[in-house]
């Protein structure tokens, strides 16, 4: 079953890196791919067992409805919550222009 | 396939609705009204000073968990029953995964494959007929942060040289109520678009679930629009249209998109698939980014979540304490009021059933309470560009003034001073009543007195009246409502008027 599996490829590879913003070389494209693959076709082989009467684990846990009241709780100090960014102006986070995307 | 630019076509609204038919679709979103984050204990209060509502779990650092508020869940389900869904025996959180700086996680938690609540309706009235506007699904995410754009001409991201990020509104609840797409509307999309989205804010309204203001974006809709000849039954290609702020933007951007669509495929040009922006100063919609795929944002359940199941009995109990919904409130209002469907219709369309309804409640008549809300108020509304029930004014004191004037305490003049104080100041009817001195002169010998002043002032016009022209007292009960200060009964004053230059009608 597993070979009938369509494997991934090096374009797909790319597109992802570029979802995740990382910068992957052609050599890294051609090594990610195959190993990639590997690691796909590994997982794939869950599909070989799996049955229409075996429900997909959502959760390590067994445990559902994990909730907390709505009440507020104190938020952190500001200067804390500003102290690791790398810039600040007007009490905001300054991140470089965004471009390509509107509000 | 060939682009024309050489025939004339015809673009007017009319003429573009013969040829084709709309297919419209709603996706609002809605800042639930908790006291709390979706799933960490910062605040929600609008307006606080930046960053100053953020913890470790809404700003993402390492290690934090949320926790999933059960108030939130509550007004989901609370939102999901009044639109006729049904809420799912098992749901689950996923996360969305994307790159812009509105959130500090990369992604946000949303609600993909599984929403809590799906396949619901909710029924819309336009020029009497109803709509029914299908409801895909209600799903639960968290809001995202604010951008400030800085640098550039017009404040917008394009020429913007950096940008400033406030986390306090990310983590917010937010829930998406996304329609079915609604056919069948032909001509009146804008209206049944905007229709929908006015039933629903009422809704949440009455639900108590949110503030649903969309001046503030606690209340905010995308809106989709395709187009396809008439007796095609395939749909065409939509545009999704975001930055609709207000009622009145929604019906006026589908109407503007619809037009846009039809010049395209007049020409032979297709529509392209994407997010266009409403422009409020134009009315038109602009091209903004391509519609990213779904799959791009790589969905996968939320690992840091449990799954939700809520259990049928308390779905029951909070089925059971649903307020009565406007729809059902509105047919109420309607016989007890005494109202025909046209008045009716013009309430709805004003946006005031409830205040009436609650103005008469607070003791008012029916007739008294519509024509203040239809009349003075709504004239008020309108020169500050609010809706009516955004005035400072209660539906209580409304009643007051009514009251006053039916007890002979106001003149109708009186009565708007008083509510013009209100409105200025925010105090109560009588203390402004008491404050300014606003009650009707109804002391004989001073009108009479005032009367006499006038006519002295005014020989001429006396000259006239005596003579026959009894229309020309007019100029002098004019002139006593001066004196006056608006506060004597007009029909009392032309009585003494007339008496004391010896005239008779």
């Amino acid at each position: 079953m597993s070979d009938e599996r369509p494997t991934l490829t090096r374009d797909e590879v790319a597109h992802l890196a570029q979802l995740a913003r990382l910068a992957v070389t052609d050599d890294e494209l051609d090594l990610f791919a195959g190993q990639l693959d590997v690691i796909l076709g590994a997982v794939a082989r869950i599909g070989d067992v799996a049955a229409a009467d075996i429900p997909p684990t959502s959760h390590a846990v067994p445990l559902q409805n994990v909730f907390r009241a709505d009440e507020v709780r104190p938020s952190l100090p500001r200067e804390d919550v500003l102290a690791g960014a790398p810039a600040v102006e007007d009490s905001r986070f300054r991140v470089p222009q965004i471009l390509g995307e509107e509000e | 396939m060939t682009v024309r630019d050489d025939v004339q076509l015809d673009l007017s609204y009319d003429s573009v609705v013969r040829r084709f038919a709309p297919v419209i679709g709603l996706e609002t979103h809605v800042e639930l009204g908790t006291v709390s984050k979706m799933f960490c204990g910062c605040s929600t209060e609008f307006g606080a000073e930046p960053n100053t509502h953020t913890c470790p779990v809404c700003l993402g650092l390492p290690g934090a968990l949320p926790v999933v508020n059960a108030k939130a869940i509550e007004y989901t389900i609370r939102i999901g029953l009044a639109l006729n869904c049904s809420i799912a025996e098992w749901c689950r959180f996923a996360r969305k995964n994307y790159f812009y700086p509105d959130m500090p996680k990369n992604f946000q938690i949303s609600q993909y494959d599984e929403p809590l609540c799906v396949d619901g309706h909710l029924d819309v009235v336009v020029e009497g007929q109803t709509y029914r506007v299908g409801i895909e699904r209600v799903h639960m995410e968290e809001d995202t942060g604010k951008n400030t754009h800085v640098g550039g001409a017009t404040g917008r991201i394009h020429g913007a040289e950096y940008s400033l990020v406030d986390f306090n509104r990310a983590g917010i609840p937010l829930i998406e109520i996304v329609t079915k797409p609604v056919e069948g509307t032909g001509p009146l999309a804008p209206e049944v678009a905007k229709a929908y989205v006015t039933e629903l804010r009422d809704i949440l309204r009455s639900l108590g679930v949110s503030d649903v203001k969309m001046e503030q974006g606690s209340l905010r809709c995308d809106v989709n629009t395709s187009l396809s000849p008439i007796g095609v039954s395939e749909w065409g290609t939509r545009t999704e249209t975001k930055n609709v702020n207000s009622l009145r933007s929604v019906e006026r951007a589908v109407r503007s998109e619809i037009i846009r669509q039809a010049a395209i495929l007049d020409r032979g040009g297709k529509i392209k698939q994407e997010t266009r922006h409403f422009q409020e100063t134009t009315g038109e919609t602009r091209s903004g980014r391509s519609k990213e795929e779904a799959t791009d944002y790589r969905y996968f359940p939320e690992p840091d979540l449990v799954p939700v199941a809520p259990a049928r009995d308390w779905v029951a109990e909070i089925r059971a304490s649903l307020p009565e919904l406007p729809a059902a409130r509105r047919t109420r209002l309607k016989s007890e009021l005494g109202l025909s469907t046209e008045d009716l219709q013009q309430m709805v369309n004003a946006g005031v059933v409830e205040a009436v309804g609650e103005t008469v409640q607070a003791g008012a008549s029916a007739t008294e309470a519509r024509n203040w809300w239809m009349g003075y108020l709504a004239e008020q509304a309108n020169s500050r560009e609010v809706e009516p029930t955004s005035l400072p004014i209660t539906p209580a004191q409304v009643a007051r003034v009514i009251l006053l004037v039916a007890d002979g305490k106001l003149s109708t003049a009186l009565a708007r001073q008083a509510v013009d104080g209100v409105l200025q100041t925010g105090k109560d009817v009588d203390a402004i009543v008491a404050e300014r001195g606003l009650a009707v002169v109804s002391d004989t010998s001073e009108l009479t007195r005032a009367a006499d002043e006038a006519i002295a002032a005014n020989p001429d016009v006396a000259d006239k009246v005596r003579g026959g022209k009894v229309a020309a007292v007019g100029a002098l009960v004019g002139a006593v409502m001066k004196a006056t200060r608006g506060q004597a009964d007009a029909p009392a004053v032309r009585q003494i008027l007339l008496q004391q230059l010896g005239v008779s009608e």
